[in-house]
């Protein structure tokens, strides 16, 4: 289980990002957020930020057309 | 001679130039996001771009100039030719069918952008000498900005990893 949990469905670029960095920020380093999101892009683009931003990608699956990251909060 | 320090943050800065509907989102996409991956952003607002920090927004679209421009209509595009933009009302038919979609699609508004970008401490300069040129009023832009020229723009350009034009 996630310590947080981010409905970002139905929303598009750069939303579910953007929301997602808030929580983060409000997170305790180490603590998971588990985002829930319908952008196709967004597959790509949370792989992208995790990269960019040294947050780790823990968990990633599709279910139809509902995707799921669970990131944890870096320093 | 520029000295990489891999613990300064990226920054980066855009210089926006349009403020029709379609064009104000590139600037506020990218600011947004980049701030979101830790990116230090300072955009330039400058001739037609400057409108966009008005407190007030009533983004619109045109079709003139807009070849490319398809919407989405009964399942196939229509392409909005050239011509009929000059008619009345056109293009203010095509901004509403444009922000019916941007709601429908889950697509963020201008002023929702506009404001994650203030809450992000994207900077935003406000061009002087557009000011001057086309009397925009101080008290009608939003708080926050700062008011500078090309100087001020440059200084922050020169010490940024990726300066865009848009």
């Amino acid at each position: 289980m996630a310590d947080q949990v981010l409905d970002a469905k139905g929303l598009n670029c750069p939303l579910p990002i953007i929301k997602t960095k808030k929580m983060l920020k409000e997170l305790p380093v180490g603590n998971t957020l588990e985002v829930i999101a319908t952008d196709p892009g967004s597959v790509a683009d949370f792989a992208a930020f995790c990269r960019t931003t040294g947050n780790e990608m823990v968990e990633q699956s599709q279910d139809g057309a509902v995707f799921r990251f669970v990131i944890r909060r870096a320093a | 001679m520029s000295e990489q320090d891999d613990n300064k943050p990226k920054s980066m800065t855009i210089i926006v130039t349009k403020g029709s509907l379609d064009w104000a989102y590139p600037p506020f996409i990218l600011a947004t996001t980049a701030a979101a991956m830790g990116v230090d952003v300072t955009l330039f607002f400058t001739f037609y771009g400057l409108p966009l920090l008005k407190k007030k927004l009533d983004l619109q679209v045109t079709t003139l100039g807009n070849p490319a421009m398809a919407m989405p209509m009964m399942g196939t595009h229509m392409v909005m030719p050239n011509l009929i933009g000059m008619l009345p009302g056109v293009d203010a038919m095509a901004s509403k069918m444009m922000k019916n979609m941007i709601a429908k699609k889950g697509v963020a508004s201008i002023e929702e952008l506009r404001d994650m970008a203030i809450e992000c401490d994207v900077k935003m300069i406000a061009c002087q000498m557009t000011m001057d040129l086309f009397e925009f009023d101080r008290n009608d832009m939003i708080d926050g900005i700062t008011l500078g020229g090309a100087a001020t723009y440059m200084e922050n350009a020169l010490k940024s990893d990726i300066n865009l034009y848009i």
